[in-house]
């Protein structure tokens, strides 16, 4: 059938029609379903391509019927169909909840916007996932990114003006120099389509140039990645967005900007020459284990529960880029993992967060911070919630059951096969530093008396705590049944990894 | 059913048992009623496997692969089948005393008690079951996670401080020692299977064997083994009955079975050879000075702890000595301890109940207030000092027998020099609470006149004591079982 | 010299504009060194694209010398892009104006740091 040939079209095309058309209705209500049937048929397509990468090998479609190199391709193959299947359900998860939990967020009238932009969103970073162009992926980038800094902007806090600002100084500053970096690659090479770049690539990363494109997309994508040092946007926008924007963005945002430094590393310029040639693979391990170790330690003294776990996600992108350093198969499949694994863990965690955030906001004020003064003894009026992000955390610890055992045994495994001890015991050892975060959390909840003039409140409603829940039941999932992520993520490092020592 | 369903059963049950028990809160008759119902249907299934094990089967269930070539799978041999018994029979019993226990001292927070109590049987039935390192693991961090709330069940700032300290240590030396010797061990092996000989490489270098080793014997926390012993003290401030069963019997003894299992089907004896000197080293030092601090604890319930301390190093110098007859020893060394030290802490426990005495000096006199209580407590004390002809003595013979073959004079020293100690700290409190006259100074109105603890306290420390004596008189399913460990038949 | 031109005044733009982003606390000079950072950018594109002699791409037997079209396809794009960033930049400064009263960063800072310690006041009371 000629539908299923234009899957990958329609995979972007969908989203991306959703946008105007929710800004055309006008109303919440009807804006919510046409950007939510969306984000469904999204996850569907998404699902639909992997199977078909799964069943047949990389998928290749010119858009507009222009052959690539010329015309723009879009090319799927193990590790973007993964990333798709992500980025789509997050979507399909936080879009229902959205509805009950931009209700006093935002204000009424602008809710129509809000989906819009999501629609925006959703669709910039599945573009950046299935492209096959070097320019087009710099244009999704940037329709994401604008998305994004307008849904930060929304919250109610006025500092969430001052964040999406900063984010969108620093982040367009990223996005270009990333586009210089693409300049330079397209100047030397001739071509924009990253799989004839390959070839050409070879012939002249060596050079001057070709090396200056290297700095330059490596230090436009950490910025988008926020790896330590260049994180300093990324607290601001997750504790003052929205709730379920903090969700989507930390389950998918850094996640997508990941994959394309993927991309980049290991399939245009290709590992053998990284990490052979370069300082490249010490210059990650340093600024991984800085990640993980500086992030993690700061989250463990924030007071307020989405400030610690935006620095808990820092902490957790120094383990993608470690397993990236090590270029083994073991390694980046732990990354490609972890993407996936974390932002399930993560976007349970801030989805759960902001049930709490509703339960404590009143309509006449701003959402109060969820300090923990105002969260102890939360764990008696709210179980479910509580338990939901202890949960979560465990994931974050890494405790076998969850999801995120499942990535610490391959990134540890890849570091005993480096014969790197002292690795294994830095990754294991900031993984306790994640304990305590966990546990102060824990301990404020369920230990804690309540505070004195805190008004009796129930359980978050249950339009916040089934689509939560479901990220919390695929976080134990995916500990326990680990087909998916761990054969895409190994085929997917397969396929990547050139460089079998 | 068949036996592979059985396996399940015994897993599966206790967790039906805490789904029942949260639907019954509103009622605390029938809640109690469901754990006892769940207790003696788990422990029906777990005895239905000793015949099958004792004939020389091995049988095994996989579940689901989590890691390709790793499954999440069960399999019931012999040193698993002792360790399943004591677990799932003690729980009966132990849920008569919690029902007098937590009745008694009007503890609050009761459903969550059972529930989470009936989890940590499936957590400890999943580790003695267990078909190798990961499914281990697994359920040894679900133990973990699902004691805490135990542990910190008073909600105090003490019980929170205590909460704290157990999960650091117990969390900090599996992820930081356990998780990563798992790791390597399937990186030099291929496999994390217990298989009985061992898996290792025989090439590997010896100094990797006992790094290795290192790695597994500090990383299993819950064996205590000095210096990462301080969570059982810590974990004291939880209600008696959580110290009796978990950090006498389940937790602890989950702890040294895995000590024991990897000992025996991991390493397997001949590449040990020769690597553990270090190991009996420390052991031996956790026996004597776990020993003294008990010497000196005036508490009962730390006295107790530390007495577990030291008894748990007998088990991990057993395993380490690498003799059949020692192995044998540390198997029965698990039940024999684990019938004996229930019984002390029921005592503890029903002494607080009756009387609120939580200290070694308040005791003059007990005994002829609480004449039950403290004959059951005088049987357990002799069996874990080790006087004939009471189990804990064939246990010690064994092991010592084991020392003898293997010539290691030094471990009999220390097990001599450790029974006088034993009996040094808790004699004393026989003595105290029979021949001593009642002091009349501490009374203070209510505890003055108390008797006996409620029924089903003095009920469950009879059955326990009564337990040891008839594990005394007629050892031989227990030897039987512990002489097959390590020749069953699995692949 | 005349060779290395554009690029010297592509890097001179380039760095002209970094430098304003950092060095100046105006929200709005900020943005007008994004819009100088993101031009110099065009400019790196489209001057190679340029042959000497060259003429539009349009396919003739008179011409056999072309200048490549793309780059200016692709920064039609990038100029779009940019536009879209600097007027929402313009726009959340306008927003952070009514809020703070205020467009300078310091200000700023300072005015959220006494919100800050009013909430910490708060909590503890």
């Amino acid at each position: 059938m000629s539908l299923a040939q234009h899957l990958p079209a329609l995979q972007v095309v969908l989203p991306l029609i959703s946008a105007p058309l929710a800004v055309l209705s006008r109303r919440a209500g009807l804006a919510f379903l046409i950007v939510t049937a969306a984000a469904w048929t999204a996850f569907a397509i998404a699902i639909a391509l992997w199977l078909q990468v799964d069943l047949s090998g990389p998928v290749s479609y010119p858009i507009g019927n222009w052959e690539p190199p010329w015309g723009i391709e879009y090319r799927l193959d193990r590790l973007n169909s993964f990333m798709l299947v992500l980025v789509s359900g997050m979507a399909a998860v936080v879009l229902p909840y959205s509805r009950a939990s931009i209700e006093r967020e935002i204000p009424q009238e602008s809710h129509y916007l809000f989906y819009a932009m999501l629609g925006l969103c959703l669709t910039g970073l599945l573009g950046m996932s299935i492209t096959g162009d070097a320019f087009n992926l710099f244009v999704f980038l940037e329709i994401s990114s604008l998305s994004t800094y307008v849904l930060i902007a929304m919250g109610r806090d006025r500092r969430a003006l001052t964040a999406a600002y900063q984010y969108l100084i620093m982040g367009s500053i990223g996005a270009t120099f990333i586009v210089i970096g693409i300049g330079f690659l397209y100047l030397m090479t001739g071509t924009l389509n990253l799989a004839d770049m390959v070839d050409r690539v070879a012939r002249i990363e060596n050079s001057r140039p070709g090396l200056a494109a290297l700095a330059f997309i490596t230090v436009g994508v950490s910025l988008k990645v926020a790896l330590a040092p260049l994180h300093q946007w990324l607290p601001n926008a997750y504790t003052y967005a929205p709730s379920s924007v903090s969700a989507f963005l930390a389950a998918t945002a850094t996640k997508v900007a990941l994959y394309a430094l993927i991309r980049f590393y290991f399939t245009v310029f290709g590992d053998a020459f990284l990490f052979e040639k370069l300082p490249l693979p010490k210059m990650m391990l340093v600024l991984s284990l800085f990640a993980m170790f500086f992030a993690n330690f700061i989250a463990i003294f924030q007071d307020n529960l989405k400030r610690l776990f935006a620095y808990s996600s820092i902490g957790q992108i120094g383990y993608i880029t470690l397993g990236l350093s090590f270029d083994s198969i073991d390694g980046v499949a732990a990354s490609i993992m972890h993407l996936f694994n974390h932002g399930v863990a993560k976007g349970a965690i801030f989805l759960l967060v902001g049930a709490i955030v509703a339960r404590l906001t009143t309509r006449q004020s701003a959402p109060p911070a969820p300090g923990f003064d105002r969260i102890a003894g939360l764990a008696r009026s709210m179980p479910w919630t509580c338990f939901g992000i202890v949960i979560g955390g465990l994931s974050l610890i890494g405790v076998p059951g969850t999801a995120g055992f499942i990535s610490k045994w391959y990134l540890v495994l890849a570091a005993v096969d480096k014969g790197q001890w002292w690795l294994v015991g830095a990754i294991l050892f900031s993984s306790l530093l994640a304990v305590a975060y966990v546990w102060r959390f824990v301990e404020a909840a369920y230990f804690r008396a309540p505070p004195a003039g805190r008004e009796a409140f129930g359980e978050a409603s249950l339009s916040l705590l089934i689509p939560a829940w479901l990220l919390v039941g695929a976080t134990v999932w995916f500990g326990i049944d680990t087909s998916f992520t761990v054969g895409s993520a190994i085929e997917a490092a397969q396929q990547l990894v050139h460089n079998h020592k | 059913m068949n036996v592979e369903e059985l396996i399940l059963a015994a897993l599966v049950l206790p967790i039906v048992g805490a789904l029942g028990i949260v639907v019954s809160n509103r009622s605390p008759n029938v809640r109690e009623g469901v754990t006892l119902v769940t207790a003696v249907a788990v422990f029906a299934c777990v005895v239905q496997l000793v015949a099958p094990v004792l004939a020389g089967s091995t049988p095994l269930v996989s579940l689901v692969e989590p890691l390709p070539g790793l499954p999440v799978a069960f399999r019931v041999e012999p040193l698993g089948m002792l360790f399943g018994l004591v677990a799932s029979g003690l729980w009966i019993v132990n849920s008569i005393y919690s029902i007098g226990y937590m009745r008694g001292n009007n503890e609050k927070n009761q459903t969550r008690f059972y529930v989470c109590f009936a989890l940590s049987i499936a957590a400890a039935l999943g580790i003695a079951f267990s078909a190798n390192l990961l499914t281990l693991f697994l359920f040894y961090e679900i133990l973990t996670l699902i004691t805490y709330p135990l542990v910190t069940h008073a909600g105090t700032d003490k019980a929170k401080h205590g909460g704290r300290v157990y999960l650091g240590i117990l969390m900090g030396t599996s992820m930081l020692f356990l998780l990563p010797a798992i790791i390597y061990t399937w990186h030099v092996a291929g496999t994390v299977d217990f298989r009985p000989g061992g898996i290792l490489p025989a090439g590997l270098a010896p100094a990797s064997v006992t790094v290795l080793l290192a790695l597994f014997m500090f990383g299993i926390g819950k064996a205590a083994l000095m210096p990462f012993h301080r969570w059982l003290p810590a974990a004291m401030v939880a209600p008696t009955p959580v110290s009796a069963l978990l950090h006498a019997v389940a937790v602890v003894k989950a702890g040294v079975f895995s000590v024991v299992k990897v000992v025996v089907y991991v390493f397997g004896s001949s590449i040990l050879a020769g690597t553990t000197q270090w190991l009996i080293a420390i052991a031996g030092f956790t026996i004597l000075a776990a020993s003294v601090v008990a010497l000196n604890a005036d508490n009962f319930k730390r006295r107790l702890a530390y007495s577990t301390v030291s008894q748990l190093s007998y088990i991990v110098v057993a395993a380490a000595v690498l003799a059949p007859l020692s192995t044998v020893g540390a198997a029965l060394h698990i039940v024999s301890h684990a019938l004996g030290k229930i019984t002390l802490f029921f005592a503890a426990g029903a002494i607080y109940t009756a009387a609120h005495k939580t200290e070694i000096s308040q005791f003059d006199g007990i005994g002829r207030r609480m004449p039950w209580t403290m004959t059951a407590f005088t049987i357990g004390a002799l069996s874990i000092i080790g006087i004939p002809p009471f189990i804990g003595f064939v246990s010690k013979w064994y092991i010592m027998s084991g020392a003898f073959s293997a010539g290691m004079l030094s471990v009999a020293a220390v097990f001599m020099l450790s029974t006088l100690l034993n009996a040094a700290y808790l004699l004393p409190i026989v003595h105290r609470a029979f021949f001593r006259p009642p002091r009349h100074d501490d009374h203070h109105g209510h505890d003055g006149h108390h008797g006996e603890a409620p029924l089903p306290i003095v009920i469950a420390i009879c059955i326990t004591a009564a337990g040891t004596l008839v594990a005394s008189l007629f050892p031989d399913v227990l030897i039987g079982l512990a002489q097959r460990i390590g020749t069953g038949g699995a692949i | 010299m005349l060779a290395h031109f554009s690029n010297i005044i592509t890097v001179f733009l380039m760095v002209a504009g970094l430098f304003i982003i950092i060095a100046r606390g105006n929200l709005i000079k900020k943005l007008i060194g994004l819009s100088l950072f993101q031009t110099s950018v065009y400019l790196l594109y489209i001057t190679p694209g340029k042959l000497i002699g060259g003429t539009a791409p349009i396919i003739s037997p008179q011409y056999t010398v072309y200048s490549n079209p793309l780059p200016h396809v692709l920064i039609l794009t990038a100029i779009v892009v940019g536009v879209a960033t600097l007027a929402l930049g313009l726009a959340l400064a306008v927003r952070i104006r009514e809020a703070y009263g205020s467009i300078e960063e310091d200000e700023i800072l300072e005015r959220d740091h006494g919100v800050e310690a009013e909430e910490a006041k708060e909590a503890r009371s």
